[in-house]
């Protein structure tokens, strides 16, 4: 990328061992694909010094230690990366199934968000395994999948009173999100159905089966297909 | 292989497994953990001889009871929870030799809240995701993802069956500082203080805030002047670093702590330097605190000297009752560490030097 094109960049001090390169100020595929291919360049590259890279939805936060590598020469370093970088932005084409029952006991509020939104709880499951959803990032606590793509139609205030506990795997909305749960813990999102996928299990070295960057889409699935999974996960 | 060490006879209020933290996995979504305060978790780790990143106990309040089903070589760093071996008091900040079937007892903390154990080859607990700390959030690593619960045997690596010639071994007086006092906590301002007014900062770098409460390892709540925002308290959710302090619409600050949520929404007005979150560790509801501001170039010069700290000890303990003086040296800053005294009680002396180069590697 030329430098010209950096115009919007800012790098900013987050104490005394973090630096966050802000590629930008919104929301945004395009912005959000950048931040993931300068995350990619900066683990490549292997900086001495620097120890874990964060992406979010428009700036990556890096992490170092500068008793190994100055706050300097860092810069120096990521705003070399930038240029090599933000120009061949790779759109990674993987794309991540999500096998989900809608209604009943695994999505009690799938009948209220087809009241609210005047739609037939076909339309509801319809409208939503429709998007293929772009994972902006992961975050929370433990695999939390931050998704854009939701439809307009679809979008719903959240409970007045999070549910104490929320199953894992418990897919849901609110505002004009939709995600879901990696773990069991409470929540105020409309639950419209839940996966029979792990999202999260540390005892892999890469806990999560959806990676920052990814596409997802919700794929309808019987309940018998539900159990028979989730019996086979058991044994 | 895993030796058997230590039985749980009394788990105590929340004592977990915990290391340096869980680095590299922010990006999945995934807290690092790791102890609450690391500059005693090091220096008990120091003290009976173990890399300073090993895996011990974080006793929180009120300590354990542990029966020793090996001998072993521990040490305990931080609030004096009044231990016994055996009914016999027992030296905190100093190695201490326990037998097989003798019985280590912790007691409540007077002042300063968590309490730190080594055992010699540190815990033996399974690494997930390159770390032996607890995460209580997802329920994971250190002892079954979880706080001990009275029965529990744990493990401690092999090299706690090496002999150390550590016996005698302590911190020199003072060395942990005050705990549990009114504190002034250094920080660097951003990433998004410009969202607030100057007003709202200055109310935030004068004001005294009191702990709340709620206060857990993933963070705590202040109360305080509000601080005012210029734009509202909402940004585009980012990472968020230990010590981020974060300010909701309400304008009472939240310091976020080892446990926090990888990513959030409210705007950070400052981080707190990661020295003295170990000590905000050591706090208790009711305890007041004030901010102070610092450039990014004193708080890194600051991380020098407290790493310097470190330095000193590993080397007094290695050259066993000499009196060196030691040089750290970092681009163009340049740092004399001295040691002096014996017999277990060492007066550790950091200087920063003028230009190194014209000393040309001087070493005593």
């Amino acid at each position: 990328m030329s430098r010209d094109a950096r115009i919007g960049v800012r790098f900013v001090d987050t104490g005394e061992s973090c630096l966050v390169v802000e590629l930008g100020d919104r929301i945004n595929v395009a912005l959000n694909l950048q931040v993931h291919a300068l995350c990619l360049s900066v683990e490549r590259a292997g900086l001495v010094g620097v120890q874990e890279a964060v992406p979010t939805y428009r700036s990556l936060a890096i992490y170092y230690d500068p008793l190994r590598i100055g706050r300097g020469a860092l810069k120096e370093n990521i705003d070399e990366l930038l240029c090599s970088t933000l120009d061949q932005v790779e759109h990674r084409s993987r794309v991540v199934e999500i096998p989900t029952v809608y209604g009943g006991e695994y999505g009690p509020d799938l009948e209220f968000v087809a009241r609210h939104t005047s739609l037939s709880e076909d339309e509801v499951i319809r409208l939503h395994t429709e998007p293929l959803y772009h994972v902006y990032m992961l975050g929370f606590t433990g695999g939390f999948p931050y998704l854009g793509g939701l439809s307009e139609r679809l979008s719903i205030p959240r409970l007045h009173t999070p549910r104490l506990k929320v199953p894992a795997g418990s897919v849901g909305i609110a505002g004009t999100q939709t995600g879901v749960y990696p773990l069991e813990s409470p929540g105020g999102w409309r639950i419209i159905g839940r996966t029979s996928l792990c999202l999260f299990d540390p005892s892999r070295q890469i806990p999560t089966p959806i990676l920052p960057g990814d596409k997802v889409r919700f794929v309808q699935i019987p309940q018998r297909e539900f159990q028979e999974t989730a019996t086979a996960a058991r044994h | 292989m895993t030796m058997h060490a230590l039985e749980v006879v009394k788990p105590g209020l929340l004592t977990t497994v915990q290391d340096l933290g869980r680095i590299g996995c922010q990006k999945y979504g995934v807290p690092s953990s790791g102890a609450m305060d690391q500059t005693a978790l090091r220096a008990a780790n120091l003290l009976v001889g173990n890399e300073e990143g090993a895996a011990g106990l974080e006793a929180t309040g009120e300590g354990p009871a542990l029966r020793a089903l090996a001998d072993l070589v521990v040490a305990i760093v931080g609030p004096d929870m009044e231990p016994l071996i055996e009914g016999r008091p027992v030296e905190c900040g100093a190695a201490t030799e326990i037998r097989s079937g003798q019985l280590l007892e912790l007691g409540r903390a007077r002042r300063g809240l968590r309490a730190y154990l080594a055992i010699g080859g540190g815990i033996d607990v399974p690494l997930m995701l390159g770390s032996r700390s607890t995460c209580l959030p997802a329920a994971f690593g250190g002892f079954h993802g979880r706080a001990l619960r009275r029965g529990d045997i744990l493990g401690v690596g092999a090299a706690g069956r090496r002999p150390v010639d550590i016996k005698g071994r302590r911190l020199p007086r003072g060395w942990l500082g005050p705990l549990g006092e009114a504190l002034t906590l250094r920080v660097t301002l951003g990433p998004q203080h410009d969202r607030f007014s100057p007003e709202g900062i200055r109310t935030f770098l004068t004001g005294t805030y009191r702990l709340m409460p709620e206060m857990d390892r993933m963070g705590v709540r202040l109360q305080g002047p509000p601080i005012l925002h210029r734009s509202g308290a909402d940004v585009i959710s980012d990472s968020i670093p230990l010590g981020a302090i974060q300010v909701p619409a309400d304008g009472q600050p939240i310091i976020l702590l080892a446990d926090r949520q990888t990513t959030g929404g409210y705007a950070k007005i400052a981080v707190v330097l990661k020295e003295d979150v170990y000590r905000l560790a050591q706090t208790t509801p009711g305890q007041v605190v004030h901010f102070r501001q610092m450039s990014v170039e004193e708080a890194q010069a600051s991380l020098w000297r407290y790493e310097a700290r470190f330095q000193a000890l590993q080397q007094a303990w290695q050259s066993e009752g000499e009196h060196p003086n030691y040089i750290l040296q970092h681009k163009n800053r340049s740092y004399r560490v001295g040691v002096e005294g014996g017999e277990g009680t060492y007066r550790v002396s950091v200087q920063e030097q003028a230009d190194r180069k014209r000393e040309g590697g001087e070493e005593t």
